[in-house]
């Protein structure tokens, strides 16, 4: 304020000294003059002193405004905050409670041949389901999942299986690490084995109905563990991931739910690389290794009522691979996934047999046998929720050696014999929460008959919306 | 096995040995997010961007590719409100990358820093692919950017002290530039205001409180869910008593619908980019709201 008022007074001084005549006046003149002058000068004082104080009033006020209103914005601002955090925040400390899915699977199933006669000639059976395993109507196995971070450490999932004979399985009981770092991943508990590409994959989200032969024969339909899995994903990228399991395993070819002893039981190490060709293609391939050493791995031959036991060593060797195209990286309209996995697994130990009603009795051998299989599939998304896919299975059994005494008419199921099947489907997903499935199978998998299976399935599902695997 | 022990510790330690990168790795889920660390980084971040204007965003996989990239991610930058839930989790759960997980300083979610519109009330999947936390397509209002880019730069330079200072001015720069632009926009945008629209999904209830347009119907009955021949025949009889001006549709959904609208019922089909590089136009942030606006008013205009 100091500024304005100088110059205020000296435009003043400025002014007056241009309108007064520089002239010599008389002395009394002069003094009046000087007493106007006086006069003025005091006069201008009091009004700018008044002005004065009239602006630092009005500045005030103008200050004061603005802090009031910027307290009213930072309140606004406040009550925006807790308004949108009262708008996330959980209700109730139910919030903290698992993510909870449900599937529901049923179908109905048309058989050309009596399911109870079914078999895959050559290969021991390994006791999973031959799926369809029932005409017309059956209920699938309905799947419930609960899954959530247990802390900031570690995750929770447990995938209970309703049976439709009303059993309750646990599929899946495990935690997982989530901050280890560096890309190590750490997992124990019950789960399926990383080997191959689908063995992870839960069965409603498989493109078909049912397994491919080769986890049928192989694996009993999926390999499941009780254990530890490790996986490291290197640094780059590229997607290369290397894994190792040490568990007992729950399906063929082990046998190690019934083996009592400590330590290792079966194991499995696994890679994985996969990558982007361009916007539009991707892939993974793999290549995975199972070891376990069933003892005391029973079956019945269904062909000539017998009961064999194996006991040895089990090896299998896994290639898969999957690639999967869709114009521009975008799946929802177009897209075409083709998938293929082969299998080669070789066994080595003693059969134990027993033919009842015979006078033979209980006699065991040397037994060693190479088999292997593969399935190739392609599924080719046409049109948005419309989806045509066809996979072709084959095994192929080998020639089993029974060491010193060859005794093949003894072992029916065994002679050699490459089963086939040919698969068509078409699925309808009006969203991805629901699937309509039409299947068609020619299936060879025995010498005497073809087996024409239709089906139709749906799969539905509920609750949380889990992220999928690639 | 000896032998493979020392080969799996010999990759671990040239891991750990190889030099760190001096810029800050962003992997942003979305083009938008990537552009916008992109501007407030510069030359400090390396911003890998997982999917493109042309994707549809709610479905993408998990690709091998994304597990690669999310690995070596210092930050990821998504935008949460269950966009990605199809796929983020498990690409992040995969990498291995402690510094990435939800709740980690590295996992940042752009919706939690905008308010929210379309937040149901009813969470019943009966009404469509629903979003708990309400629309997720925050981009298509370019003032969230102002928000979202505040609390990035933030995290940004929490991450990166080093580079806060960097950090700070590149958002002050941007958000300067932004400013002016959307005051431009308004000004350019202002015939728009109360111009009735149909739209093909429901991705901009942001542009329309934005730009004021109104919304009379969406093509899809419930979100994510595609129209049946009767409902577009309703969506048109309406057109009668209710005319929209136009029918606008994201530039990653497939045009059949808002075509069949728009031959019918007479009025212009407009494709907006939604997002960079929906549109050949759409090159980054600016040009993103410039195209969006242009085709607008070419709408308007019939």
């Amino acid at each position: 304020m100091r500024t304005p008022r100088i110059l205020t007074l000296s435009a003043f001084a400025l002014a007056l000294s241009l309108a007064l005549p520089a002239q010599a006046a008389n002395d009394a003149d002069l003094a009046q003059i000087r007493e106007q002058l006086k006069q003025m000068k005091e006069n201008y004082e009091q009004r700018i002193a008044a002005l004065e104080n009239r602006l630092a009033q009005a500045e005030s006020t103008a200050s004061k405004a603005e802090t009031v209103a910027d307290k009213a914005e930072a309140s606004a601002s406040q009550a925006q905050a807790a308004a949108q955090q009262a708008s996330q925040r959980p209700a109730s400390a139910n919030s903290f409670n698992p993510e909870l899915s449900l599937i529901l699977v049923g179908n109905y199933t048309n058989l050309s041949q009596d399911p109870n006669q079914r078999r895959l000639q050559g290969f021991m059976p390994s006791n999973g389901e031959l799926l369809p395993a029932e005409r017309s109507f059956n209920l699938g196995e309905s799947e419930l999942t609960f899954s959530g971070n247990i802390n900031h450490l570690f995750r929770g999932t447990l995938i209970l299986a309703i049976a439709p004979d009303n059993t309750l399985g646990v599929e899946e009981a495990n935690f997982q690490t989530l901050g280890l770092g560096n890309g190590f991943n750490l997992k124990a508990g019950r789960f399926f084995s990383s080997v191959g590409y689908l063995n992870d994959i839960h069965a409603h989200a498989w493109d078909f109905s049912n397994a491919p032969l080769p986890y049928q024969a192989f694996f009993g339909g999926q390999l499941g563990m009780d254990g530890v899995q490790a996986r490291w994903l290197a640094p780059g990228d590229t997607y290369f991931e290397v894994g190792v399991e040490a568990a007992r395993a729950l399906s063929f070819p082990a046998a190690d739910e019934t083996r009592n002893k400590n330590g290792l039981m079966s194991g499995a190490v696994f890679a994985h690389v996969g990558g982007d060709l361009d916007v539009s293609n991707s892939w993974r391939a793999g290549l995975s290794y199972f070891y376990a050493e069933p003892n005391g791995r029973d079956y019945d031959d269904p062909l000539n009522d017998t009961t064999y036991s194996f006991s040895g060593s089990s090896k299998t060797w896994i290639a898969d691979f999957v690639w999967k195209w869709a114009p521009n990286g975008d799946a929802s309209r177009q897209n075409l996934k083709l998938q293929g996995e082969y299998f080669n697994q070789s066994e080595d130990g003693t059969l134990v047999y027993d033919v009842h009603g015979t006078a033979l009795g209980t006699q065991s051998g040397s037994f060693n046998n190479r088999q292997s299989g593969f399935y190739a599939q392609a599924v080719y998304q046409f049109m948005p929720h419309w989806r045509i896919g066809y996979r072709y299975d084959q095994l192929y059994s080998g020639n089993p050696s029974f060491g010193h005494d060859p005794l093949t008419s003894e072992f029916p199921s065994l002679k050699d014999f490459n089963p086939k099947r040919n698969t068509l489907m078409v699925d309808w997903t009006p969203d991805e929460f629901s699937r309509f499935r039409l299947q068609y199978a020619q299936d060879k998998t025995r010498p005497e008959a073809t087996d024409n299976q239709f089906w139709v399935q749906y799969i539905m599902s509920l609750g949380a919306h889990g992220a999928h695997k690639y | 096995m000896k032998r493979l022990y020392a080969i799996v510790l010999a990759v671990l330690l040239s891991a750990f040995v190889l030099p760190a990168h001096a810029s800050l790795k962003i992997f942003a889920t979305v083009p938008e997010w990537g552009a916008l660390a992109q501007e407030i980084g510069g030359e400090q971040v390396k911003v890998y961007t997982a999917t493109n204007g042309l994707q549809d965003p709610h479905r993408i996989d998990a690709k091998p590719s994304l597990i690669a990239q999310a690995r070596s991610a210092q930050l990821v930058v998504a935008t949460g409100a269950e966009l990605e839930i199809g796929w983020l989790p498990v690409v992040i759960r995969e990498s291995g990358n402690a510094r990435i997980q939800p709740g980690q300083p590295g996992f940042f979610e752009a919706a939690r820093y905008v308010t929210m519109l379309d937040i149901p009330a009813v969470l019943d999947r009966a009404h469509g692919d629903v979003h708990a936390g309400g629309n997720p397509h925050i981009q298509t209002d370019p003032r969230n950017l102002l928000k979202v880019g505040e609390a990035l730069s933030a995290r940004m330079a929490e991450i990166d002290p080093a580079n806060a200072a960097a950090y700070q001015s590149g958002y002050k720069v941007f958000a300067d530039k932004l400013r002016s632009a959307i005051a431009r926009w308004e000004k350019e945008a202002a015939p728009l205001r109360g111009v009735p629209i149909l739209v093909q999904h429901r991705a901009f209830p942001y542009l329309q409180n934005w730009l004021g347009l109104k919304e009379i119907g969406s093509l899809e009955p419930k979100p994510g869910v595609e129209a049946s021949s009767a409902y577009l025949a309703e969506i048109l009889a309406q057109q009668a008593v209710q005319p929209a001006k136009m029918v606008i549709r994201p530039a990653y959904q497939y045009d059949t619908p808002s075509l069949w609208i728009s031959e019918r019922a007479k009025i212009p089909a407009v494709t907006l980019p939604f997002t960079i590089g929906g549109t050949p136009e759409a090159k980054d942030l600016f040009s993103l709201y410039e195209d969006t606006i242009r085709r607008l008013l070419k709408g308007w205009q019939g």
